[in-house]
């Protein structure tokens, strides 16, 4: 009966479903999980955004950091100077400054490819957070902003400020996933594999590569700049500290981990973000070593993991699940052979 | 049709959710306050479990990862003589690697998850102010932050918060006198980090010497790379540079001015010029840059400021204490003024503890923060009081020596932020058998 109704039906049942389920998991866990579920909701519109762009498009970025960047300073200046604004609006406007960013990325990109394409992105990273150091008086250098933000209806006081935080983020995220998945089963997502695959054979048929290119970094930078958006809405802070080269190559990290070419990869990888870390620091700990090691061995543990799922599973967990599910669902050949 | 129908009916209901939200800049009607009367989280018969943050890696991780590590120690000293008022207390600590946002999620897991009595010592100005609001509501006590900006001390919006360290202004000022009567007509150079650090520190400094200054420049902490300020320095004809710097960028200072063959009298702020990480980071620097340099030689004759005793000071009663908590505790780890910033900053707050009392509440730490009485291993008063929780209130200037050992040029001298006078401070300070917690 699904398979009748149109995908963006479905996509928006699935994620209202997910989003019950969601709030439903807000109330089984204690305030401080429910910061974290939110944290793996703004990672994963990241991480998402970044599988459109990569898995999709094939173009590589390693400087999606910066558009988070351009995302939480939107929202931090419209909540300090436009305190009249709502959140939601600040979001929809961190959404779309992130997108002209990456509209003027995206041009400058389309020319580009392979390691200048990395390279021209990777100076983004490297270079916007500087701009807080030109404008001291309005972005406060590299201390940063921070406030507090408005956002729980004074009816629903009673409910722990991260779990309704939690809720905002998650109900960001999946309209902005649904959005993101229509886009990649549509029209769109075809021409943006045609590019991939082969440009010269994409624009034969018809497709403009250029534009195209452009697009999908526009869509990209946008999941960028709104899960910047939902970082400073959830965190109350926006400061260049925070939005290092580091963070936009663990973006990259977590979608290589998690599974190219596919938005569920995306999930995945928001959660290794987020939850490896966990782990690993309680690992550490557990472990009482010595303190230069036990500080450290988050990094390098991640670091391990990394290298083995990709040399496991090069298509990453979600390539590794499908694989197990293929093979769940189809019966083993010899034992087909053995009933004939 | 129909799709596209329905999801503009289920985009519009979800915007109407939105909308009953009100601005998301204003500040709703009754926020919480401080919980009084109920019984104080993180405090049960046995223990009192307290939290902080601090750059465990990261860019202030070299030299400042080692400030918990002293901290720990003298828990543990603590504790092994019986806790405080019966209780030992817990100290957890988290990495938020000089980041702030990590400072936020790390600092709510303590407060959520730890469910910590008290914050004591958070490191860094950029990351603690993101904390700051966040512990106000909550309630919790914000315990001598490890940091010098100006903000900890605002009792009337931050009633839990306390400083700890000299603030960069006081520090500013005593440095300023110091080389305006040492210095006289000497051009001066101004390297600072780009946040309250310099501009803190500018406020005291300029009091004194705004018309030596030929040149400022700052620096971010997340580019290690400083040869262009150096050289704009040098080219400005600087004869004395004052870095406002943490302790990698003094040492990237050092070695930057020795490649490009710049040697002006170095001035380094107490953040940056602990004499035994200074030696350490340089020679790692400069290993990682494929040279071998003798840091004790290169750091021969830099001034430096500080307020609490040097591990090199021969006969301080405090240094004696805390040297033998090391050696007991922690001998692995070289023994460092940082490391005394950290043993320090516990033994206060244990100070402060056995003040507020066995019947303990986050209301009577406070009090026994701001009563005045908390003296201890420092080598100027604290500031705290009913309307200042500002930390140490001056410093002593010192130099270094080519043996390694520290000279002492000016005593300690306290003043206020703002326009005070610079004056000799001589109230004898206690001893260990004074203020004796434990044994």
């Amino acid at each position: 009966m699904l398979n009748k109704l149109p995908p963006v039906v479905v996509h928006l049942l699935a994620a209202l479903g997910c989003l019950v389920l969601l709030v439903l998991l807000t109330f089984a866990t204690d305030p401080f999980t429910n910061l974290r579920i939110a944290t793996v909701g703004y990672y994963l519109i990241a991480v998402a955004g970044l599988a459109l762009l990569t898995g999709f498009n094939g173009q590589v970025s390693l400087g999606h950091g910066a558009f988070m960047f351009i995302g939480a300073y939107t929202v931090a200046l419209l909540v300090k100077r436009v305190p009249a604004f709502p959140i939601w609006a600040d979001l929809l406007l961190a959404t779309a400054a992130g997108g002209v960013a990456g509209l003027l990325a995206g041009a400058a990109a389309a020319r580009l490819r392979g390691p200048y394409l990395a390279g021209a992105t990777l100076a983004l990273a490297v270079g916007l957070p500087a701009v807080t150091q030109r404008f001291p008086d309005l972005l406060a250098g590299s201390n940063g902003l921070s406030f507090t933000v408005n956002s729980q209806p004074a009816g629903l006081r009673s409910i722990p400020s991260t779990q309704w935080q939690a809720w905002i983020v998650w109900l960001a995220v999946l309209l902005a996933l649904v959005v993101l998945a229509n886009l990649a089963r549509g029209k769109l997502g075809r021409t943006l594999r045609a590019v991939r695959d082969d440009e010269v054979a994409a624009s034969l048929a018809g497709v403009h590569v250029g534009r195209t290119k452009i697009l999908a970094f526009l869509v990209s930078s946008a999941c960028g700049g709104l899960a910047g958006g939902l970082q400073a809405f959830l965190l109350g802070t926006a400061a260049p500290g925070s939005f290092t080269v580091a963070l936009s190559l663990s973006l990259l990290a977590a979608l290589v981990l998690g599974g190219l070419g596919s938005l569920w990869g995306a999930l995945w990888g928001a959660i290794a973000l987020v939850y490896f870390q966990v782990w690993t620091d309680d690992i550490a700990e557990m472990l009482s070593l010595r303190n230069d090691i036990s500080d450290n061995l988050p990094l390098a543990l991640y670091g391990v993991v990394l290298i083995v799922i990709v040399l496991a599973f090069p298509a990453g967990i979600q390539g590794g699940l499908r694989k197990l599910w293929v093979r769940v669902r189809r019966p083993v050949p010899s034992q087909r052979g053995e009933a004939s | 049709m129909r799709s596209s129908r329905s999801a503009i009916a289920i985009a519009l209901a979800s915007a109407l959710v939105l909308a009953a939200c009100g601005g998301a800049g204003e500040t709703p009607a009754n926020s919480g306050g401080a919980q009084n009367g109920e019984p104080a989280p993180g405090v049960t018969d046995t223990e009192v479990v307290i939290g902080t943050h601090q750059p465990l890696t990261g860019p202030a991780a070299p030299g400042y990862s080692k400030i918990s590590v002293g901290s720990r120690a003298v828990y543990d000293y603590i504790n092994d003589g019986g806790g405080i008022n019966g209780r030992k207390i817990t100290y957890k600590v988290e990495d938020d690697a000089y980041n702030p946002t990590k400072t936020v999620e790390v600092v709510k897991k303590l407060v959520l998850e730890e469910k910590i009595f008290a914050m004591v010592g958070g490191l860094g100005t950029s990351t603690h102010s993101k904390v700051l609001d966040y512990l106000t509501t909550e309630g919790v006590p914000d315990l001598l932050v490890s940091s010098g900006a100006l903000m900890w001390d605002s009792p009337q919006k931050h009633p839990n918060t306390f400083g700890y360290q000299v603030d960069y202004t006081r520090e500013g000022k005593v440095q300023g006198q110091y080389i305006k009567d040492n210095f006289a007509g000497k051009k001066v150079g101004l390297l600072m980090q780009n946040d309250d650090i310099g501009t803190d520190s500018q406020k005291g400094l300029d009091q004194f010497i705004k018309d030596q200054v030929v040149d400022r420049k700052t620096y971010d902490p997340a580019n290690t790379d400083v040869t262009p300020q150096i050289s704009a320095l040098q080219a400005s004809g600087a004869e004395v540079l004052v870095c406002e710097c943490i302790p990698a960028f003094a040492a990237l200072t050092i070695l930057t001015s020795l490649k490009i063959g710049y040697k002006p009298q170095l001035v380094v702020s107490s953040i940056g010029a602990d004499p035994a990480t200074l030696t350490g980071l340089v020679e790692q620097f400069a290993r990682q840059g494929g040279t071998q340099v003798s840091g004790g030689a290169l750091l021969t004759g830099i001034i430096g400021t500080r307020y609490l005793p040097s591990v090199r000071g021969a006969d301080d009663p405090w240094t004696s204490f805390f040297k033998e908590i090391h050696a007991k505790y922690i001998p692995q780890e070289a023994f460092t003024d940082t490391l005394v910033y950290g043993m320090v900053m516990a033994y206060t707050f244990a100070q402060a503890l056995k003040a507020a009392g066995r019947d303990l509440t986050r209301q009577k730490i406070m009090d026994a923060m701001s009563s005045g009485e908390l003296k201890g291993p420092g080598l100027t008063p604290f500031g705290f009081g009913k309307d200042s929780h500002a930390g140490y209130t001056g410093a002593l200037v010192f130099q270094l020596a080519a043996d390694g050992s520290v000279k002492t040029l000016q005593e300690a001298k306290v003043t206020d932020r703002e326009s005070g006078e610079v004056k000799s401070y001589s109230e004898k300070r206690l001893t260990p058998q004074d203020v004796k917690l434990v044994g």
